[in-house]
Formats: structure tokens, C-alpha cells, sequence
């Protein structure tokens, strides 16, 4: 269907399979399509089969994918189910920890606000304490996918998948995040190791992560019209100065280059009041949605948007 | 393997593959065709329901997911007759195919819940989730606006 179109049009296949980045080809769509829906006919489910299984505790859910290591967890799923149900990946095993009580809720602990790995979005961006402590987090949490994904989707798989277009992993780096698992604390700086990489073992389960409260903070983000992603998500955060690198500021980038990153040329900025120089990477994402400069632009407007919601 | 929830009002159970989207679920075990799939990406919103009382996208969880919970499908939607959403969605004409419909008008109803005076921008962004190839959106703001009118009783 697309190739003939293709045809007519004088654009070439690669071209197709590039506006549909989807297939790797036109052949692919056609036979994707047919087998999808008909039961009976070869894969009459839409993801690979694999073993279901509520985890009853934290240990046990290590537990189990120490057992497996082809196990993955199973929070919200807002992420993992469409990445099966495009067969980007195939888990012998879901283990939900979804339901379990450790992992959920937000409560302040001095000067830290911890929330459970499996709260859900629209839950922190509710939270009336959060909203008044750091706003740019609660602001961040409601901007995430749409109201459907927000009331599924959790802040540990966010973090353990660590998508280079999430929002959170932005927040984390900004607020000096204490990624908290079943065995060890593990600080925000060391966590995020570039695209879908991350410290954690194989077998090893996020239960918490502790925010530091801010004096201030602010998130802003170019949404993707379709796939909400961020095109470029910039989270600033300011703190004592004292003795602090940069004066205290923090601003973390997402949805720019192969992971989230501190903009530390900005941090220098804000401490001085400066204009913050254009961005000099060359791991900025260049693909069909935006080419890297655009990014980059974005991210300035980013944070010139952020800066200004600082209250 | 076995769940078992609380369907449109009544508790319902079954044994499915465990890779069971709730999507197929609702549609082939219980016959509830009202909550359509429109598309691989989450995106559409085609699917929504309510789970627990909120919106929720059907195609990207597993029925396993949903064990233990109360489910309502568009089917489930009105008590007596049609709900004020679909009351209005109708009257409004905030559908032409329809494909998109139970959906709209479940993410719509799970909005007014959460925002029962919403503004059209706030329609908009409520309904985010939900895609119409159809209408390009404008009749079915109106719907919502109207329905909300109708549900805090400033209008028939």
C-alpha cells in the first residue's frame, strides 16, 4: 500500500520506511497488518507469550527475577506493554509489583519528600504537598503522556527504563535524587548511564526515590504533538548557594541527546545572571522529528519557559 | 490463568492466556464491542474505559492487570437510558464515523468527574489522550460543554 503510493508520489522506499519508521518496510506493514487482528492465523495475540505473576513483596519480586533473567517488572506497563506489543521486547516473565503498599504513596522526610516507585503520574502531580514544596515536579508529573497514561503510569519504571525522552529522569537529576532499591541507595548522578541504561542489576527492584526540596523549581517541555515525549524537556532547581558548585543551581535536560543530562554551562548562567551559551554536544538527537539544532533551540526556550515559572 | 472483576456492575470471571490484552478481553470473553482498538501506539484512546473508576487505555493492560477490579465499558455507561456525555455527544453531533466515540465519551466522563466546569481548553487537554480523524474535535468540546451544563443542572 505505502510502496505504490510511494511510486506514484516519485518517493523512493527507504523515504517510505523512513515516514514510517514504524515498519522496517512496506512488506512488513502489509503482513503485520493481516496477522494482527485474525484469530487463528499464526500470532493471533498482539505480544509473545510469557508467565503472568504478582509479586507478594519486594524480596520476592527480586526473587523471582533472579530466578529469570529474560523477567522484567511490571509497574505501570505504560511503557513496557506497547514496547512488547511492537516486539521490541519479549520478557519470559511480568512480575507486577503494581499493588504492593511499600512501593506507593509520597511522604515528607525532613528535607527530602520520598514517593513510592509505583505512585502513579497523575498521583504526584496531584499531591498537595509536593505541589507546594517542589511544583516543578508536580508540574512534570501532569504533563507526562495523556490523562489515561498518567493514571497507570509510575515514577520507578520511568526511572528503570530510562527512555532519553522521559520526563523524569530530568527531575531526578535536578532534585538530587536518591534512587532507593531493595538493596542500596543509589545517587541520581550515578544513576543514569545514557538510552535505556541505567546502575541497576538485572534482578535489582527501584522501591522509592527521595526528591531534595528545593528553594525553587520549574519544569518545561516541548511536548511532541502525538507521542507527548519531550523534544526537549529542561528542569531547573535552585539551591543554598554556600560553598555550593554553580551557585546552587541544578538543570537537567531530557529529550535532547542519548540521555538526560546536567547543562552545567546553564547552571553557570543562572549564577551569574548570564545569557546561557548555545548547547555544544554532539550526541543531540537528530532524526525525523527535529533536526539537532532545532533541539537545541528548543532547549534554550526551554529554559528561558522554566525559569520564568520560578516563583 | 483465572481473574475475576466486576464487569458494567457485575462480577464476571474468566481464564485467559496470560498475555491477554484487557482490550481483548472486554471485546472477544465478554462480547463488549463497544471499546474499540485504533491503533498500536497507545495513542488513539479508542480503548478507554474505566477501571476503578478512572480512564484508563484498555489496549495497554493486561487483563491480569485488571483482576480484582471494577471495570466499566461504554456499554456499562448509562443507568437509565443514555448518559448526559452521550446525551450530548448525540445532540451536540460530536461524531461522524463514531469509531472514536466510546472512547471520547469515557475519557470525557472520567474528566468531568475531575473537572465538572471545565474550559474548552481544559476540554482539550482532558481529552488529549483521544484522537477523532472525523470531526477535527470542534462539536465534541461543544459535547462536553453541554454535558457539563446538563450534569450540574444548569441546563435540561
Amino acid at each position: 500500500m505505502l510502496l505504490e503510493a510511494g511510486k506514484d508520489l516519485g518517493i523512493s522506499p527507504g523515504q517510505v520506511s523512513a515516514a514510517s519508521p514504524r515498519f522496517a518496510s512496506p512488506v512488513a506493514f502489509r503482513v503485520d497488518c493481516r496477522l494482527r487482528r485474525k484469530p487463528g492465523v499464526l500470532e493471533d495475540f498482539p505480544v509473545y507469550a510469557f508467565k503472568y505473576q504478582r509479586a507478594e513483596s519486594v524480596g520476592a519480586a527480586s526473587a523471582a527475577l533472579s530466578a529469570d533473567d529474560s523477567a522484567k517488572v511490571l509497574s505501570g506497563g505504560m511503557t513496557l506493554l506497547p514496547s512488547m506489543k511492537h516486539r521490541l521486547t519479549a520478557p519470559s516473565a511480568l512480575i507486577d509489583v503494581a499493588r504492593l503498599p511499600e512501593m506507593t504513596g509520597v511522604r515528607q522526610e525532613g528535607d527530602h519528600w520520598w514517593v513510592g516507585a509505583a505512585t502513579k503520574h497523575q498521583d504526584v502531580a496531584a499531591h498537595p504537598g509536593l505541589q507546594k514544596a517542589m511544583p516543578g515536579l508536580t508540574t512534570l508529573a501532569g504533563l507526562i503522556g495523556d490523562p489515561q497514561v498518567r493514571a497507570r503510569g509510575t515514577l520507578g519504571g520511568s526511572l528503570a527504563n530510562n527512555d532519553p525522552s522521559a520526563d523524569y529522569p530530568s527531575a531526578a537529576l535536578a532534585l538530587q535524587a536518591q534512587i532507593i532499591t531493595d538493596r542500596r541507595t543509589i545517587e541520581a548522578d550515578d544513576f543514569f548511564l545514557g538510552m535505556f541504561a541505567t546502575a541497576l542489576h538485572s534482578d535489582e527492584v527501584i522501591t522509592g526515590v527521595r526528591f531534595r526540596t528545593p528553594q525553587r523549581c520549574a519544569y518545561a517541555k516541548f511536548k511532541h504533538p502525538a507521542s507527548g515525549y519531550a523534544m526537549a524537556g529542561v528542569f531547573v532547581a535552585q539551591y543554598a548557594a554556600a560553598g555550593a558548585a554553580n551557585g546552587g543551581w541544578r538543570v537537567a535536560v531530557t529529550g535532547v541527546a542519548n540521555g538526560v543530562f546536567r547543562w552545567h554551562e546553564a547552571e553557570q548562567a543562572l549564577a551569574q545572571g548570564a545569557q546561557p551559551p548555545a548547547m555544544q554536544r554532539d550526541d543531540v538527537i537528530d532524526d525525523v522529528h527535529a533536526p539537532a539544532a532545532y533541539r537545541t533551540h528548543l532547549a534554550l526556550q526551554m529554559l528561558a519557559q522554566a525559569r520564568q515559572s520560578l516563583s | 490463568m483465572k481473574l475475576n472483576l466486576t464487569l458494567n456492575g457485575t462480577p464476571r470471571s474468566a481464564d485467559v492466556p496470560e498475555r491477554t490484552l484487557l482490550a481483548d478481553l472486554l471485546r472477544d470473553t465478554f462480547g463488549m464491542t463497544g471499546t474499540h482498538v485504533g491503533c498500536d501506539t497507545t495513542q488513539c484512546g479508542c480503548c478507554t474505559v474505566h477501571v476503578d473508576g478512572q480512564a484508563v487505555k484498555s489496549c495497554t493492560m493486561l487483563a491480569m492487570q485488571a483482576d480484582g477490579c471494577t471495570v466499566t465499558t461504554i456499554e456499562g455507561l448509562g443507568a437509565n437510558g443514555l448518559h448526559p456525555v452521550q446525551q450530548a455527544f448525540s445532540q451536540c453531533h460530536g461524531l461522524q464515523c463514531g469509531f472514536c466515540t466510546p472512547g471520547m465519551v469515557m475519557a470525557s466522563v472520567d474528566l468531568l468527574r475531575r473537572n465538572p466546569t471545565p474550559t474548552p481548553d481544559e476540554i482539550a487537554e482532558g481529552l488529549s489522550g483521544n484522537l477523532c480523524r472525523c470531526t477535527g474535535y470542534v462539536n465534541i468540546i461543544r459535547a462536553v460543554q453541554q454535558a457539563s451544563q446538563v450534569m450540574q443542572g444548569e441546563a435540561p
